[in-house]
């Protein structure tokens, strides 16, 4: 999760999220070649005295500087479409979950154990000893190392699902049914906030994502169910 | 750090015997991030094969798995009150 004066992401859980925290790094060194040079160009331009009066074209100049651009936005759009569709991939669901955003909470339904459904309102901050505006008081509970389907939709208006620490997040739409592989590669509590501006209590719509063994999960679900 | 291109292989850790997948598969005829239809024609196959043959067909219940895991519990139980009215839109 996020916590005071994080200047970088957080802690990469899933596959997604490793790819794109090395493209965003892959990226940044780009940038940073980028701004360096020209600064040096405009310090040294602006401090020294030369002067060249008969300047009106240099052709070999134009070209050099319209291909390496090219080039570099080449390079960064292999591994940007790359890790899109990666992202979109489904690898072989042993579930599907859906959630589902209503204003301002969200529902989720496991159909292949009895159809069964919880709703997530945010717990209000009456003990101190929680994260404020980020616990729910049901969580979604997933086992992890186990590829999931998560069908995201939304009953009233265009909601967000999101989860940072997995590198997801997808619009829910009314009348739409979008899909994303849920996949955790270790156990532990995520959190996530409703990502589209969908009304007066938009800030308070937490995403609660319990990550823990198949073991538990199915002892959880078993007492659910029962 | 797990190698994505070896997801969905055999996985090396012992899983439990009842860990199976259980829900609907990747249909190639719905390849992208929205799955509207995937679910809308599932609900639809489902009771024209409910029609054709029976509930208990076994093909019937293969599809009654799909949609049941594809679309959200509001939109099916909305349906189905349509169908016993009579004024479900699709072609049944
Ligand atoms: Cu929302």
């Amino acid at each position: 999760m996020s916590t005071w004066n994080m200047i970088t992401f957080q802690d990469s859980n899933s596959l997604y999220s490793d790819n794109l925290i090395s493209f965003h790094d892959f990226i940044m060194l780009f940038i940073i070649m980028i701004i360096s040079l020209t600064l040096f160009f405009i310090v040294d331009l602006m401090l020294n005295k030369f002067m060249n009066l008969l300047l009106l074209k240099n052709h070999m100049i134009e070209i050099i500087w319209t291909l390496i651009p090219m080039f570099i936005l080449m390079m960064i759009c292999y591994p940007s479409l790359k890790i899109l569709y990666f992202i979109d991939e489904m690898f072989n669901p042993y579930f599907s979950i859906k959630a589902i955003g209503h204003q301002w909470y969200w529902s989720y339904e496991y159909p292949e154990f009895n159809n069964y459904e919880i709703n997530c309102y945010m717990n209000n901050y009456m003990n101190k000893n929680q994260f404020r505006l980020l616990e729910t008081d049901n969580r979604l509970i997933i086992p992890f190392k186990i590829s999931l389907r998560l069908l995201v939709s939304s009953v009233d208006v265009i909601h967000s699902w999101t989860i940072q620490s997995l590198g997801i997040k997808v619009d829910a739409v009314p009348g739409r049914i979008n899909q994303l592989n849920l996949f955790s590669i270790r156990p532990g509590l995520f959190f996530g906030q409703c990502s589209e501006i969908c009304g007066i209590n938009h800030s308070f719509m937490p995403i609660m994502l319990e990550s823990t063994s198949y073991f538990n999960f199915i002892n959880w679900m078993n007492n659910n169910n029962n | 750090m797990v190698k994505y291109t070896q997801l969905g292989n055999a996985t090396t850790l012992e899983t439990p015997a009842d860990l199976k997948p259980k829900t609907a598969p990747y249909d190639p005829r719905f390849p992208n991030q929205n799955q509207t239809r995937y679910c809308y024609t599932s609900y639809l196959d489902f009771h024209r094969c409910k029609k054709r043959h029976s509930e208990e067909y076994e093909a019937c219940k293969y599809f009654k798995k799909v949609y049941t895991a594809m679309c959200p519990l509001a939109w099916t139980t909305n349906w189905d009150e349509q169908i016993e009215n009579g004024n479900f839109p699709g072609d049944i």
